[in-house]
């Protein structure tokens, strides 16, 4: 089963080589990873989508807990919580088509963040079944390159992701 | 000591921060960026042992980490220098053996470079360390060999490594001492809790068969063994162990059962087979000691007492885990005990131990004694009377580990010193240095092969130069006996490279490394060559047992088997 995990790291020296190192020595699996500073500058958030079943999740959040600069692990799967990706995706378009491809841009909310006479970056953002849906739709019209972020995912409500069970506020570190 | 506040270089500031832990020696092997440091030590009175290989030097900080109890220190030069720690520094992990690894590393601006005797030992390492620093400001070296020292032994303790850059050990900075070791993620939990603590004793209120099952992580656990005996002694319940559970519930006490696994004892793997309720302490359930999973304690409900929460349920499903260190966890149980109200000696529970203690006498640890040739088991045999069963013990790997296991009865904790789980050749003759340095009280006997001791050879040099006065036992039957073995009893005898007819005579050898060389060729000679051994103490010495060839170690239980499938002879 797919599982996102929330991961509050310190940011030190190594932290990303020692997480994506414990999924790879282990033989878990990542099918995504992002990494970026938090409200704090000194505090990270690694979100992971992984796989396996529930032996292999509670072994991946055990063994992420003991590395000494992870402070906090959260399997956000099983609680409510928003998750977004962003796309940035080049395609050919003509004088022709370019009506069409703005269309459908406009239906999908996404912007057109550069054009020339003979291309189109459009910048997308949303859940990873609205970015398929979107690639599909403009897969005819030629992509020249595509590239996409990881997932990236937060807890609703008032509580901090990796308190999702504690009282509301930010995390308690 | 030197005060807070002095200014102080890199390298003074590593050996202030070396003597705040209590760590008042280190195995060291200089080289180009550790120069300066060196220059260092010259004015210093922390004790140094210059090993003849890093990987020695490494192999030696755990023997003393393991003999004493105390964090290990080891160091080497960047480039080659680090990385013949690793095999070292795998074996500690594997362990949880208590080491500080400090590694020279090339300047600070030539790193990333591909500079001279360069590599990125973090990197390298970086799979087999509980934490590793790169330190690249001298501000932070006395904080970060605090929090070295702190993480290497609290918790599950394990290896940590610090690389230092050569300017690094030469700039100077206010000494701050330090400071309170204050880590976020890092606050291992070693308490235990109640509640789980009643919920283990309610189990075993209702068991009718129940086991206790311990591994290292008890052996780790200072103070533990006491606790362990008053519970398993007034509960009433049989005790086995694993390999590296050896000496954490004293052998020569009524409730001990031996330790079971792939070469362990038949009333071992049988009572755990048999146990309708286990109580596991500091153990990782690993494929040597269980045989195939699905036939392991298939009967039983299964209580685990680890202060690794990730070793819970790992290998094993768990019904109640109990997060804490070994001993804090024993002594709740203590105090709990008597609020249980159980018959301890009921007929069930009678029968049980009678039982257990029945398959102990009818098969127990055995092998078929010769007067022509010298059979290794009788080897450690000798060993064990000459000693008084008191010696500490450090092996090698192979055939000679698993002799040294079953026949000497370990009496203490931390008398036993092997390499468990890296199963790391070589390891022996270093470890029982390093065991040796730490305990200058006992005897220390390194039981080893003729294949292993060759593997580091050269720290026969550093006991002499330091007066370690470690006795070597080689088991030498000029193969590599538990390849071999496999060959024989799974490759129908194709003995492909595992016949070391080329060897040195290793009582010359001895000699011109400055031990005492002895040889024994028949049993009869085996017991004058001990004495003799024994009368030695300023001098390490070396004996070499030409022994059967062809012996193999059993019980085995054959690799994929459940562990009620050995095969006895």
């Amino acid at each position: 089963m797919r599982h996102i995990i929330s991961i509050l790291v310190e940011d030190k020296f190594g932290v990303l080589a020692r997480v994506a190192g414990l999924f790879s020595g282990r033989g878990y699996n990542i099918e995504s990873l992002t990494v970026n500073v938090t409200e704090r500058p000194e505090v990270s958030m690694m979100t992971i989508v992984t796989r396996g079943d529930e032996h292999v999740i509670e072994q991946i959040i055990k063994q992420l807990r003991k590395l000494v600069n992870v402070l906090k692990v959260r399997d956000l799967t099983s609680f409510n919580h928003i998750e977004r990706e962003l796309v940035l995706i080049k395609v050919f378009v003509s004088q022709k088509n370019r009506g069409d491809l703005y269309n459908i841009v406009g239906t999908f909310r996404a912007k057109v963040v550069d054009l020339t006479p003979e291309s189109m970056v459009i910048e997308i953002t949303g859940s990873q079944d609205k970015l398929e849906a979107f690639v599909e739709l403009v897969r005819p019209y030629g992509i020249i390159e595509l590239v996409r972020t990881g997932r990236l995912a937060i807890g609703r409500g008032a509580r901090a992701t990796s308190d999702m069970d504690k009282p509301k506020g930010p995390a308690n570190l | 000591m030197k005060a807070s506040g002095e200014m102080l270089s890199g390298g003074e500031i590593l050996i202030e921060c070396m003597k705040k832990a209590g760590a008042d020696l280190m195995f060291s092997y200089p080289g180009g960026s550790l120069t300066g440091f060196y220059d260092t030590l010259f004015d210093s009175d922390l004790r140094h042992i210059l090993p003849r290989h890093e990987q020695g030097g490494a192999h030696a900080a755990d023997g003393y980490a393991r003999a004493t109890g105390k964090v290990g220190v080891c160091m080497a030069t960047s480039g080659p220098g680090a990385t013949n720690l690793v095999t070292g520094i795998g074996t500690a992990y594997m362990d949880s053996v208590p080491m500080v690894i400090v590694t020279g590393q090339v300047v600070t601006n030539l790193i990333g470079g591909d500079a001279f005797q360069e590599a990125d030992i973090v990197g390298i390492t970086r799979p087999i360390v509980k934490h590793s620093y790169l330190v690249t400001d001298v501000k932070d070296l006395a904080r970060t060999m605090t929090e070295a020292f702190h993480i290497a032994k609290t918790g599950r303790p394990g290896p940590v490594l610090v690389d230092i850059p050569k300017d690094v050990f030469a700039a100077r900075t206010k000494y701050d001492g330090g400071g309170e070791v204050s880590l976020l993620g890092y606050q291992p939990n070693v308490e235990g809790h109640p509640m789980q603590v009643k919920k283990l004793l309610k189990a075993l209120e209702g068991a009718k068969r129940p086991v206790i099952y311990i591994g290292g992580g008890l052996v780790a656990s200072d103070g533990a063994t006491e606790e362990l005996i008053k519970f398993a002694e007034s509960a009433n319940v049989p005790v086995v162990s694993s390999f590296m559970g050896q000496g954490g519930y004293p052998a020569d006490r009524p409730n001990w059962v031996g330790w079971l696994g792939m070469h362990g004892n038949y009333a071992s793997n049988m009572a755990v087979m048999e146990a309708d309720f286990i109580v596991a302490i500091g153990t990782r359930f690993t494929d040597r000691s269980t045989g195939r999973l699905d036939r392991f304690a298939a009967k039983a409900k299964l209580a685990h007492i680890d202060i690794d929460p990730a070793s819970i349920s790992k290998n094993v499903r768990i019904d109640i885990p109990v997060v804490g260190d070994a001993k804090n966890v024993l002594a709740m149980i203590n105090k709990y005990m008597p609020d249980f109200k159980w018959d301890k000696n009921s007929a069930d529970r009678e029968g049980w131990f009678k039982q257990v203690m029945a398959w102990n006498k009818d098969k127990p640890f055995s092998y078929v004694y010769s007067d022509k040739v010298i059979k290794p088991q009788y080897v450690v045999e000798s060993i064990y009377d000459v000693t008084g069963g008191e010696a500490v013990i450090a092996t090698d790997v192979g055939q000679n580990q698993m002799w040294a296991a079953q026949f000497y009865k370990y009496k203490y904790p931390r008398q036993l010193i092997s390499s468990g789980g890296m199963g790391t050749m070589g390891y022996g003759l270093p470890a029982a240095m390093g065991a040796k340095i730490g305990r200058p009280d006992k005897e220390v006997f390194c039981i080893t092969g003729d294949g292993g001791v060759l593997m580091n050879i050269q720290e026969l040099c550093t006991c002499v130069q330091y007066r370690v006065g470690v006795k070597v036992a080689i088991l030498n039957n000029r193969f590599l006996g538990m390849v071999r073995q496999w060959q024989q009893l799974m490759f129908n005898k194709r003995y492909t490279d595992t016949c070391l007819e080329c060897q040195p005579d290793f009582v010359k050898l001895a000699e011109s490394f400055g031990c005492v060389g002895l040889r024994a060729s028949k049993p009869s000679e085996v017991k004058d060559v001990l004495t003799e051994s024994m009368k030695i103490t300023d001098r390490p010495v070396v004996m070499d047992f030409v022994c059967a060839r062809e012996e193999n170690v059993y019980p085995m239980v054959p690799p994929g088997a459940g562990n009620d499938e050995m095969i006895i002879r």
